[in-house]
Parts: C-alpha cells; sequence; structure tokens
C-alpha cells in the first residue's frame, strides 16, 4: 500500500483555527486568500498530487535516474509528470503577480508543498529549489536579470538550482575556489561543483543555476564569495533559452535515498568559461545565498513532516491488515491492537501534527514579515522566522529518521524488504538531516548567532508567548498539557542560562550542547503548538463547533505528546546540564 | 451552442460511508463532498466540446444545499462559465422527479442546445433524472454516453448498452447522460481555481421556481451490509457435496 492521501482535515484546522488564516487573508495582496479560495485550492491539490504524484514514488525510486553523456536522463515514471503541474499552475502559487505567479500566502502554499513532497520528496525538491533561487532573485536581483527569468522560474517552465559545495567547500564555505573573471558585461567561471540537486534534467527547457565563485583578487573566506547567474542554455534576445553554456553535468551521485532526484557533479567552464552574470555586489555571495537558503532549510524541515506523514500512513495501514499473535480479549488479532505497535504510531503521529503545527507557524510568520509596514512589528517576525528556522530544520528532519525508522519497525521484517516500500521512506528521510546545513550546523546557528548574539532576548521572547499556552491549557481544563509545556519552559529557560553564562568561561561548552538545545527547545516549541491545538480543539468541543470527533483525536494525541514525548525534554536538559566535559575528555589519539 | 450540464453534490467517491445510528440513513458528517464522478465526467465532455469549438456557452446547475456552491465552483474552475445553485434544505432528500422538475424550468429559462448530466449519483444510484427531464422537456435523449460528436445541428451518441456499442442521431436540443468511459476528467489548474470566484452564480430556491420537492418515498431503514461470516474448510469432496445440498441447499 503505497498510496498517499493529504491530510487535509489537520492542514484545514491548523490553518484555520490554530494559525491565522483568516488574519493572513486580510493582509494587503492576499485579498484573494478567502476560506472558500484556500479550501478550493486545498482540495484541489490534495486530488492532485495525491492521484498524479503519489504513485510515481516507489518506482521512480526503483528506478532512478541516468547519465547519458553529459544528459541526464530521469526516471521514466516521472515521464510528463512536471509538465502536468506546470501545466496547472502549482509552481506560480506564491511567486509574484508582476511576473505571473499568484501572489498567495505561503501559509497556504506551505501545506500545498506538504501534499507535493509527500507524494514524491524525490521529485519535489526541483520545484523546491527553483522556488528558492525565485526567493534570492527577488530580493537581489537587477530589474533586467528579474524581467529575464522571473517568469520562466515562476511558472516553472525553467528550473534552477543552487551551487554551493566543492569537494574540498561543505558546511566551511570559506574554501570555494570556483573562479569567476570579469570580461566585458559578464563574468567567466570556471570550477566544479558537487551535490548539485536536479542540476541537469529533461524536463525544462532552461536550467538556472545560481552559482558561488571568488573573483580574482577577491578577499580570502566567506567575505570573498560572489553569487552568479549561470543558466545552461544562454538567453536568446526573444528572452528564450538559446546557445548551450559551458556547463556541463560530468556525473551523477549513488546514493541512500532519494533515487529520483539526480545529484550532479556539474564542471563549469571546460572550454572557454561559462558565461555568469554577477548578482548584486561582489564579495556579498553568502549574503544573497542566505536569502535562498533560510527559506530552503524551511522547506527541508518541512521535508521532514511530508516524508513522516507518508510513512505514517503506510505504517497504519499495515497495522490494521496484518494479523498476528492475541491479546487478552482478540484471538488472532490485527497488529494495531498491541500496545506497542500503538506507542510506535502514537509518537509517529504526535511528532508528526506537533511538527506540521510548529513549521507552518514560521512560514505564517514569513506571511506577517514579508507584508507588516510596522517596523516593530516587521522585526518581531523576523526575529522569530530566524529563530524557529534552526528549531524546523533541525528538530523536524531529526524526528523523520525516527519516524520513518518506526513505520519501517511497524511493518517488521517486512519492512527492511525493499518491495513494502517502508524502507524508502526511511532511505529518503535520512538525508534531511544533512542536506541545507547538517543538523549540527542548524544547532550551532541556534546557539550562535540566534542565541548568543542577543543574549537570549529572540528565545526568552519566543518563551514568554509560549507561556501562554501554559495558561490557556489550565483555563481549558487541560492540566497534563499546562504541567508538561510549564516543565519544558523552565528546562529551556535554564538551557539558555546556561548557554550565556558558563559558554563564556568555556568555549565547547555552547558548541557540545547545542544539538541538545536545538532538540530542547524544538521539541518544546512544536509541543506548544500541539497543546495550543489541543486547546482550540477542546474550545470547538465546548461550542460543538467543528469535527467533534477529529478535535477529541487532536486533545488525545496532545496528551500523549505530553506524557510520552515532553518527558524527552528534560532528559535534554539533563545532559545540557552535565556541559561539555565527558563528551571532550577522551583525547583524540584514543579513538 | 449553449451547453447545459446538471451536476449533485455527493459524498466523495473515495469515503467509506456508515449508515447513522438510528439507521434512517448514511452519517454524511464532516465527509468529504464532491461532484458527482459522472457529473464530473459531464462537465468535462462540456468542456472539451468548447476547447474543440462545438460550444460558446457552458452553464453548470445544481440543485443542493448552499455547501453545494462548492461544487458548482469546481465546474467554474474546470472551465463552465456560470453557474445556477437552485437551494434546497440540507435535511430534504431531494429525487429524482423533482430534481427533473427544477431542471425542465432552468431548461425553459435558457434554452441550452445540449443538456449534459451524469448516468447517475452513486448516493442515490436512481439512473433516473436524465430520463425524467427528456420526458419532461421533450428532448430527445441518448442515455449511457461513450462518446458525444455534435455534428450540425444534431448529436451523435454513441451509447453502452449490452450488446456493445450502439450509436444514435439526436436532434438538438437534446439530453444526453454520461458513462463512466466516456473521458477522464482534468484537474483543474491554479489560475483557473481563482479565477472561477469571479465567475457569476445565480442563487434561486426550488420554492421560487414553483416545484414541489417534497419527498415520495419514505425511507423504512439504512443498514450495512452483513459481513461475511468465517469459512470452514471441508476434509474431501463428498463433504462438500454434503454440505452443500444438506446444508446449503444449493444442489
Amino acid at each position: 500500500m503505497t498510496t498517499y492521501s493529504a491530510p487535509l482535515d489537520d492542514i484545514k484546522f491548523l490553518l484555520n483555527n490554530v494559525l491565522e488564516m483568516p488574519s493572513i487573508s486580510k493582509l494587503p495582496g492576499f485579498e484573494d486568500a478567502t476560506p472558500d479560495m484556500v479550501d478550493a485550492i486545498l482540495n484541489e491539490a490534495a486530488r492532485f498530487y495525491g492521484e498524479v504524484l503519489a504513485p510515481t514514488n516507489k518506482l521512480a525510486d526503483s528506478q532512478g535516474s541516468r547519465l547519458d553523456g553529459d544528459r541526464v536522463v530521469t526516471a521514466p515514471a516521472l515521464d510528463g509528470i512536471y509538465k502536468q503541474i506546470v501545466n496547472a499552475g502549482w509552481p506560480g502559487l506564491t511567486g509574484s503577480r508582476d511576473f505571473g505567479g499568484q501572489g498567495l500566502p505561503m501559509l497556504l502554499s506551505v501545506a500545498v508543498d506538504e501534499m507535493s513532497q509527500s507524494a514524491n520528496m524525490a521529485f519535489s525538491l526541483c520545484p523546491m529549489l527553483t522556488k528558492g533561487v525565485v526567493t534570492a532573485l527577488n530580493i537581489y536581483g537587477s530589474s533586467d536579470q528579474k524581467k529575464m527569468y522571473l517568469s520562466n522560474l515562476i511558472s516553472g517552465a525553467w528550473s534552477g538550482t543552487m551551487n554551493l559545495t566543492e569537494p574540498q567547500a561543505g558546511s566551511d564555505l570559506s574554501a570555494v575556489k570556483t573562479k569567476a573573471t570579469l570580461n566585458g558585461d559578464h563574468y567567466l567561471l570556471s570550477g566544479q561543483k558537487i551535490y548539485i540537486t536536479w542540476g541537469d534534467h529533461d524536463f525544462t527547457d532552461n536550467i538556472i543555476h545560481l552559482v558561488l565563485a571568488r573573483t580574482p583578487g577577491a578577499p580570502e573566506g566567506v567575505k570573498g564569495i560572489s553569487l552568479f547567474i549561470v543558466p545552461k542554455f544562454l538567453i536568446n534576445d526573444n528572452g528564450e533559452a538559446g546557445e548551450r553554456n559551458d556547463v556541463r553535468c560530468v556525473g551523477i551521485e549513488h546514493k541512500l535515498g532519494i533515487h529520483a532526484s539526480p545529484t550532479c557533479t556539474l564542471s563549469f567552464g571546460e572550454k572557454d568559461g561559462a558565461i555568469g552574470y554577477l548578482i548584486g555586489d561582489e564579495n556579498q555571495g553568502l549574503v544573497y545565498m542566505f536569502a535562498m537558503m533560510n527559506e530552503a532549510r524551511l522547506a527541508v524541515g518541512l521535508q521532514g513532516i511530508s516524508v513522516s506523514e507518508r510513512a505514517y500512513q503506510q505504517a497504519v495501514y499495515f497495522a490494521k491488515e496484518r494479523v498476528q499473535g492475541s491479546t487478552p480479549d482478540n484471538k488472532n488479532t490485527t497488529i494495531i491492537h498491541h500496545p506497542d505497535v500503538r506507542r510506535m504510531l502514537m509518537t509517529m503521529r504526535a511528532l508528526i501534527e506537533s511538527g506540521r503545527a510548529l513549521t507552518y507557524s514560521a512560514f505564517m510568520h514569513e506571511d506577517y514579515m514579508h507584508k507588516s509596514d510596522n517596523k516593530e512589528r516587521k522585526t518581531y517576525h523576523q526575529r522569530r522566522i530566524d529563530l524557529l528556522t534552526p528549531l524546523v530544520k533541525g528538530w523536524c528532519t531529526e524526528n523523520s529518521v525516527e519516524i520513518t525508522s518506526l513505520g519501517l519497525q511497524i511493518h517488521g521484517g517486512m519492512g527492511f524488504i525493499e518491495e513494502t516500500g517502508a524502507a524508502q521512506h526511511m532511505r529518503d528521510a535520512r538525508i534531511l538531516p544533512i542536506y541545507e546545513g547538517t543538523n549540527g550546523i542548524q544547532a550551532l546557528d541556534l546557539v550562535g548567532r540566534k542565541l548568543s548574539r542577543d543574549k537570549g532576548k529572540a528565545a526568552i521572547e519566543l518563551l514568554e508567548d509560549l507561556s501562554l499556552i501554559v495558561r490557556d491549557s489550565r483555563v481549558a481544563k487541560l492540566e497534563v498539557l499546562a504541567n508538561s509545556l510549564e516543565a519544558s519552559l523552565a528546562a529551556c529557560k535554564e538551557a539558555i542560562t546556561i548557554l550565556l553564562t558558563e559558554g563564556k568561561q568555556d568555549w565547547t561548552i555552547p558548541c557540545a550542547s547545542a544539538f541538545n538545545v536545538m532538540m530542547l527547545m524544538g521539541g518544546t516549541a512544536a509541543g506548544a503548538m500541539l497543546a495550543k491545538s489541543a486547546i482550540v480543539a477542546s474550545n470547538l468541543n465546548d461550542k460543538s463547533s467543528g469535527n467533534a470527533i477529529f478535535n477529541k483525536n487532536k486533545i488525545l494525541t496532545a496528551i500523549f505528546y505530553a506524557e510520552q514525548v515532553m518527558p524527552r525534554n528534560t532528559a535534554y536538559l539533563e545532559a545540557i546540564r552535565a556541559g561539555s566535559k565527558s563528551i571532550m575528555a577522551l583525547d583524540v589519539k584514543y579513538f | 451552442m449553449k451547453v447545459l450540464v446538471a451536476i449533485k453534490r455527493a459524498v466523495d467517491y473515495n469515503v467509506k460511508v456508515r449508515p447513522n445510528s438510528d439507521g434512517s440513513g448514511v452519517d454524511l458528517n464532516n465527509l468529504k463532498m464532491s461532484i458527482n464522478p459522472f457529473c464530473e465526467i459531464a462537465v468535462e465532455e462540456a468542456v472539451r466540446l468548447k476547447e474543440k469549438g462545438a460550444v460558446t456557452e457552458i452553464i453548470v446547475v445544481s440543485l443542493g444545499p448552499q455547501k453545494a456552491q462548492e461544487q458548482v465552483r469546481a465546474a467554474l474552475a474546470m472551465g463552465a462559465d456560470r453557474g445556477i445553485l437552485i437551494k434546497i434544505e440540507e435535511t430534504i432528500e431531494i429525487e429524482p422527479l423533482a430534481i427533473a422538475k427544477c431542471l425542465k424550468i432552468v431548461c425553459d429559462e435558457e434554452k441550452p442546445d445540449l443538456v449534459l448530466m451524469g448516468k447517475q449519483s452513486i448516493d442515490g444510484d436512481n439512473n433516473q433524472t436524465g430520463q425524467m427531464l427528456a420526458a419532461l422537456a421533450r428532448y430527445p435523449q441518448g442515455t449511457f454516453a461513450s462518446e458525444v460528436v455534435i455534428d450540425n445541428g444534431s448529436v451523435f451518441v454513441t451509447r453502452e448498452i449490452d450488446g456493445g456499442l450502439q450509436t444514435i442521431k439526436l436532434a438538438l436540443p437534446a439530453i444526453v447522460t454520461t458513462d463512466l468511459r466516456l473521458n477522464v476528467p482534468r484537474y483543474a489548474s491554479l489560475p483557473n481555481i481563482m479565477k472561477a470566484k469571479q465567475k457569476p452564480i445565480r442563487e434561486i430556491t426550488a420554492e421560487e421556481l414553483g416545484v414541489d420537492i417534497t419527498s415520495r418515498v419514505s425511507i423504512v431503514s439504512v443498514s450495512a451490509p452483513v459481513g461475511r461470516p468465517e469459512g470452514v474448510k471441508v476434509g474431501s469432496v463428498d463433504e462438500l457435496l454434503d454440505k452443500l445440498k444438506n446444508e446449503a441447499k444449493v444442489i
């Protein structure tokens, strides 16, 4: 059973009742996002991605892509799919109306993107990266560059890629070596980039690469990196893809997962130099790339939710079908009646629903941030996005590995067999804690940039906002939620204090605790969002409004989270309290 | 040429329905509702005829509660031009004859050249409305269509009948009811979903049309089919024959 049906009930409840879709649709420019319109879009997206894209997932994984000369041939199962998606207009959902997009809120697109990523994660990386290129060009591109590229990128007629990594420059981009030399109105690039997702394929007429490179005499390190647009085909006078540029795919990787996504080695300038166009100013490349990367990090967190949801649906189906063993009341029962299977399913469910609420909330702040004309509110939302980004990316993707592994575990031996399809989700999920900045990097980003720089101000602000949920839980008579959240919030506060005080004396303490702090804060913030969902559900049931069964199940899931997942948070605090000593004690030479 | 497409809001075909606790009907609370699949095929056919240039305007009409507006909008997003919603109370179980009478009035007003509708709905499974409307409006009818070709004032309808395929020629205006193999409905594109919001939907009530929609049928009870009892393994052919003869009494 490898079908997928979008969790529309949860998504609609989240958008309309827990998060603030009704207020978002009142922001200038979002007037089209009325409740009936949002509903119609979600319904059709669910149908489209569930019926058209989802059935390709397993077959495309087993077929993979291959290299034919310097041309990537994509999995035959994907034939025609990309065109259908472009024709249906889905890539243009948030794109600027000036360039043919629909200009709809991110809070809506996050839901549609979740469906796309659940349907086929390896495939959906292609539109996801294109969207990132659109974001970077939107902010930093010149008006000519926007005119030349944005319409085709927003519609999906062309795709986009992100070229950062080189063999010696992974997490540390200061080591980038690709060269760019000024040559009239453009630059000539030469060098090799690796791990370029969807770096080449046969879906579109053109591929627009954004490439990090160094100009001659640029300062050392990250301060000497510039960002260039390198189209696969140069744009002719009619604005169409013309002559072939000097960039070629010279290899694709054999990977653990996301087989349908060609991971390319791109060689720039093997002949005369690849023609590239500078974005903004020289040496500002990393700043520009971060515009794309921050959004991509949230998108990767969303991928964690998406692949987990797919694994969950498959596990539920199996657990209801598979007859094995007995319970005191039932001979030869389906395995869903076994408490340990229930533990696994509930863990999956609670982590997904809480993570979905956390991730969607970050995208809601994006909408507010973009549309707010009040400077104070704008910076508030930006602060919140900055803080939530490593939590969404780090926490949701760490969990995706656990959740997809549980999904496989529920299948028992059959899960280990590829034909069952449960293993694919685990293989696919495994890249998520790695790409777009490993979770170690996310954790350092959290404790370094996001916690230390402002002395914990933004984090305390978040904790204070979340403490209102403790109060509301008590009002709604959901004591167990209130108590567990209160304890977790206190743990977060203590962890921040430890970092800010002891971190000053010993640099290894924040670095060694960073991961635990990220998991503690992610688990607390997501747990708070699930508690908030439960409060809303409880209030709706008190008013006999909404779907009573859904609401009740939401409360039960939140109680499970409070009792079975929240205790992890206090354990993280224990580890943080212990500091870095035992982590660093064993001498390097004895490893 | 003007086409009228009648559609019905019905429970989504993917949903497993259950009788409600008092056995008075099917529990539709919080279930996903969609355009009845055969009606969706009718909308798709109208849009294809328009794309071929055979049709200039598509009007979609539905009878149902206010919420049926969602289905009318969905048809507009597929490519229909405007909608008519004939509102009825959600609690009323409307029957084919009442629907046909309402549609007859719409036909009188709109004077379509062709009426396309699903051969039946997947909830009532009556397969009557199209035929009844044909009688009331005195239009020729082509039911169970698997191919529809408009040609010079008439329509050729290929019908799926027990013996194979039968093609008939009807003078327009005519009624065509659609079968499963006529086409595969499209997914609405995002820009068309957005555009559908601007398309007009006229709302009227059945009372305003002067149609008595009171139910003529009373439902005695609705119950789920009895589950299949556990089977037994027989030891020999003789035992099987014995059971068939004496227990099942089928031979």
